[in-house]
């Protein structure tokens, strides 16, 4: 057998990926095993091969015990829920809203005691039977005024869960009469659970939601020579913070963060800034390109997750800018970080070398996080996304080939033209072309497998049976998924990271976060908890001779 | 702070819930599925509900918790949800492996209005239940009700779905535990195996949520309640229910359906009511009460009576599920502290009468709300402010902002361990919530005390 991960251990070296690959579907019903069968890859991207192609975003199957959430979840939980100063007003059942209260981890900072941070709160018309037979719109109304008398919020949005759909509550047309009415800002969104297939439409109708309804209405444009929005950075755990941290000692400023520790105003203002720099890819590639549309703004992708990778992201910023200045800065900024990166990354690699990770996770976190692993040494030998599509596995170039179903028709595309007064092109063609001559790739984001080795099995939208026999067959150091998934693997004695909320830890992005993180893998592959878990007498129950009574 | 629009001044509310004291159904219906041996719950609906309810109990219990969903999209919310059921079934059966699945509907699945019974007869007639395995439901629109009402509703269905009557009758009592926790559960077993009594408890979800760190994972593991142990319900000598809202209907159910007569108690909490628990044991098997017992409820008495003089006066905020709050008061109030401001989510008359009898002698006036939350709760508190909280996790923002000390208790408790361990009922659980409410209590005192009154003897 060809030897091509020279550092795994010899027995994960031998295992087989696509006997692998029948074993896990070996159990399934014919119909479901042909579906997965298109889920689960083996990886061949080395030496120009074609990539394989791999299903995604496609609907999960009814039983199969999946990690996936509901469009709901990703538009209220995920892009809306860490804006602190929109009072967010669930409507349905209370279940939704109450179970998207303050679990996701995702942190903000108000400037001073006195701004508003609602954030603590959770909002909900706790819709009751009446209201299903006979229509909650009422209620709807009368929560909005509610929610104004007592908060006078610069704005509100409404959430629409599935029974909401159902019943033919509208919304949208509440939100225009309330707007109206109360003279402040109030939208809403048609995020009914079962709209797509998974958290990823959620995140597209919240980001049209903020597009249409309040990017560009503060043309304030903020200090700072160098001017970049940062799209698709949630602030878990405080990384949106690290970040700041670093692109301010660059002098370099974020008008508006897609949505980490934001708020309405810089939401507003977004089209102010010069440069559009894509975190998550999956949650929202498509904001960036209707800002370009309509704004002028360019997007180029970056990742602050790995102590390489945030170098490299900055020195592109930097690039982008094309200002020799910024360029010094930011290499002064990444010599005086890197020192501590490079001394605690040694010290845990050599603890850390050869041993083996699983992702599952997100829709771009299990791409990001490998950076990290690799960094330690640590080899990720599969790994998939829980809500992503084509284009984050195999890279922007599919983009084109993607068929639209069903499901992805329901999610509306918005029709974006050039702003009459605010389209201002950033770059003169000749500079773009300049830039790109000299290497400077803009919309670029070649997907997860490209930087996966040969023979790793990418999954998307794994099962719970699958993440179990993946578990037995590799006995991989270290599995890493989200909180449904976390106990299940630990009680096999492997330990889990979560990579949604981070479990207690953060922040992981920038510098100061890949050294957080190298120290938590450390903690967690190599810590001898895990060695105490059989007692002495279940290691050796054979009993002593001379103990023993006849 | 943390909840800095909470204001002072309080107005009425008819259309708005802010910071809710309770959760929807669903989840209590997939918990108490969780305490059948064996039993993969099933959300009938969009997979987000299970996704939520799923999570919330890992992290309230730390443990793992599965459960399947019928993945609903656009199509099924129009068309109905019979494919994705029977599409699930089949593949739950297939890949899992469990002995019964206990599917329960969501919002989306009851106002589509899917028969749940129906579709189970068509994967049946379509052969994708095989035998020997059950398939038991039960509807929980969250448009009804909170989590307590899934409960009680999945723990009915046990006795719809399952209990017998063969007419021979067993010697052996039922217990309907309430909405509490395994360790909870595992406490009541112990006072009634102490007493000598033969107990079928349903649901059971002690060795399920609380399970040892063995090194291997079981998606079924030991404990629940057997489908053979729910089927003998029918021929018990009698069925305690505790708790009024979580217990009843399970405890009705199995007096109409098979003629077993039932109490209904309030939960074991506090010694007042174990006490009352012991003696309906007692009494209705004509058993004496084992002088071990007596003893534990001596000790309760000898912490009470020793500490008194810290929980004497004390002024204390609630909120949780009626059942708690009944049965918490009763004890409150008979350590003399008071607690003047109650919220829970359910609505309930019978509540905020029963709270307002056990409360009648409050030299202090009460706030009750029923259906309350959390932010008109943190209102009266900043008007007449309290000694202690005593409620969920999500309390501990209101504990800080007003600097009151707190104690958890109820769901979810997400920041602290100790609840699925631990139980609160019984004469032991008495002395566990004594314990917290005086390490609450007294290390607030140790931190505020000046200097020359800092006691070293408390
Ligand atoms: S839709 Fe209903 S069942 Fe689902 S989480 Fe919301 S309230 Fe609960
Ligand atoms: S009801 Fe719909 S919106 Fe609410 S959690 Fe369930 S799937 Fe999501």
């Amino acid at each position: 057998m060809k030897a091509l991960n020279k550092n795994l251990p010899l027995e994960t070296e031998q295992i087989d990926p696509q006997k692998v690959k029948q074993e896990l579907l070996k159990k399934y019903p014919t119909k479901v095993a042909r579906k997965r069968a298109k889920q689960i890859i083996v990886n061949k991207v080395s030496d120009g091969q074609e990539m394989p192609e791999i299903g995604a975003n496609t609907r999960t199957i009814p039983g199969i015990i999946t990690q996936r959430g509901c469009t709901y979840a990703g538009c209220k939980g995920v892009i809306m829920g860490p804006t602190r100063d929109i009072v967010n007003i669930t409507h349905g059942p209370i279940g939704c809203g109450f179970y998207s209260w303050l679990t996701r981890r995702n942190q903000t900072r108000a400037d001073g005691p006195e701004d508003d941070n609602f954030m603590t709160y959770c909002f909900s018309t706790d819709m009751q039977e009446e209201n299903i037979v006979f229509g909650g719109e009422k209620k709807l109304r009368a929560a909005i005024q509610e929610a104004y008398d007592i908060f006078k919020p610069k704005a509100i949005s409404i959430f629409s869960t599935c029974p909401v759909g159902l019943i033919g509550d509208d919304v949208h047309s509440v939100a225009r009469e309330m707007k109206e009415k109360l003279g402040i800002n109030i939208f809403g969104f048609s995020c009914e659970g079962y709209k797509g297939v998974s958290q990823s439409a959620g995140h597209h109708i919240a980001n049209n939601g903020i597009f249409k309804n309040v990017v560009g209405l503060n043309d304030n444009v903020k200090e700072g020579k160098y001017k970049i929005n940062l799209l698709g950075e949630y602030n878990i755990g405080g990384d949106g913070f690290e970040i700041d941290r670093i692109l301010n000692d660059c002098e370099i400023t974020v008008v508006s963060t897609f949505s980490g520790n934001s708020t309405y105003d810089q939401f507003a203002n977004a089209h102010t800034a010069d440069l559009n720099t894509i975190m998550c890819h999956r949650s929202i590639n498509y904001v960036a390109e209707m800002l370009e549309t309509k704004f002028g703004i360019p997007w180029i992708k970056i990742n602050f997750i790995g102590a390489q990778a945030t170098a490299k992201s900055l020195r592109k910023i930097a690039n982008y800018f094309e200002n020799e200045e910024l360029k010094q800065r930011v290499e002064e900024v990444i010599a005086r970080e890197i020192t501590e990166v490079i001394k605690v990354r040694d010290e845990v690699r050599a603890r850390c070398e050869g041993k083996v990770a699983m992702l599952f996770v997100g829709g771009s976190r299990a791409h990001h996080y490998q950076e990290l692993f690799k960094e330690i040494g640590m080899k990720t030998i599969s790994a998939g996304y829980e809500f992503a599509h084509r284009d984050d596995y195999e890279g922007r170039e599919v983009l084109p080939s993607i068929k639209i179903d069903a499901d992805s028709r329901n999610i509306e595309e918005l029709e974006i033209h050039p702003d009459p007064e605010r389209f201002r092109p950033r770059k003169t063609d000749e500079q773009l072309k300049k830039l790109q001559d000299e290497g400077f790739r803009f919309k670029d984001y070649d997907g997860m497998m490209r930087e996966m080795s040969d023979r790793s099995l990418v999954i998307d939208d794994i099962s719970q049976y699958e993440s179990e026999q993946l578990i037995e067959i590799y006995k991989p150091a270290i599995f890493c998924a989200g909180i449904k998934e976390k106990y299940a693997i630990q009680k096999k004695g492997i330990p889990m990271k979560q990579l949604h909320s981070y479990d207690s830890g953060g922040p992981y992005a920038g510098f100061r976060g890949a050294i957080n993180f190298y120290q938590e893998i450390d903690r967690m592959v190599n810590s001898q908890v895990w060695k105490h878990i059989k007692a002495p007498w279940q290691e050796s129950p054979e009993l002593a001779a001379k103990y023993a009574c006849d | 702070m943390l909840l800095r629009h909470t204001s002072k001044e309080i107005t009425e509310r008819s259309a708005l819930t802010i910071n809710p004291a309770k959760t929807c159904q669903p989840i209590g219906a997939m918990y108490a599925a969780l305490g059948i041996h064996g039993c993969l719950p099933h959300s009938h609906g969009s997979q987000g509900c299970c996704a939520y309810h799923r999570s919330a109990l890992t992290r309230h219990y730390k443990e793992p918790v599965m459960a399947a969903t019928s993945s609903f999209t656009e199509g099924a919310s129009v068309f109905g949800g019979q494919a994705n059921l029977v599409q699930a079934i089949d593949n739950i059966f297939t890949i899992y492996e469990p002995e019964v699945i206990a599917v329960h509907t969501t919002c989306l699945s009851e106002t589509i209005g899917d028969d749940i019974p129906q579709i189970t007869r068509k994967a049946e007639a379509d052969g994708k239940i095989p035998k020997g395995k059950y398939v038991i439901h039960v509807n929980t629109p969250s448009y009804v009700g909170t989590h307590v009402t899934g409960f009680a509703n999945m723990t009915k269905a046990m006795v719809d779905y399952f209990s017998e009557s063969t007419g021979q009758k067993i010697d052996q009592i039922n217990i309907v535990p309430g909405y509490v926790e395994p360790s909870d559960m595992e406490e009541v077993k112990r006072l009634a195996e102490m007493m000598g009594v033969r107990v079928v408890m349903f649901p059971d979800t002690s060795k399920v949520l609380n399970r040892p760190q063995t090194g291997k994972y079981e998606m079924f593991p030991a404990g629940g309640v057997t489908v053979e142990a729910l089927k003998t319900t029918g021929d018990s000598l009698a069925t305690i229910g505790l708790g009024t809202l979580a217990s009843g209907p399970a405890a009705r159910a199995l007096d109409t359906k098979c003629g077993v007569p039932c109490e209904i108690l309030d939960l074991p909490i506090g010694f007042k009511a174990t006490d009352r628990f012991v003696d309906t044991l007692r009494k209705t098997l004509g058993i004496t009460v084992p002088e071990s017992l007596n003893e534990e409820r001596g000790q309760l008495l000898d912490i009470v009576t020793d500490m008194h003089q810290y929980f004497y006066g004390k002024k204390v905020a609630l909120a949780g599920d009626p059942d708690h709050l009944i049965a918490l008061t009763e004890f409150l109030v008979s350590i003399d502290m008071w607690p003047i401001h109650i919220v829970t989510g359910a609505s309930g008359k019978k509540f905020e009468s029963r709270i307002r009898q056990i409360m009648k002698d409050s030299p202090y006036p009460i706030n009750i709300k029923a259906p309350g939350d959390l932010f008109l709760l943190h209102q009266w508190i900043k008007n007449e402010p309290v000694d202690l909280l005593m409620g969920n996790t999500y309390m501990k923002y209101i504990a800080r902002d007003e600097d009151i000390p707190l104690v958890r208790m109820g769901f979810p408790i997400l920041d602290r361990i100790g609840h699925s361990y631990f139980p609160t009922v019984g004469y032991r659980g008495g002395m566990r919530l004594l314990e917290k409410i005086l390490d609450a209590m007294l290390d607030r005192q140790d931190r505020d005390s000046p200097e020359e009154s800092f006691e070293l003897v408390m």
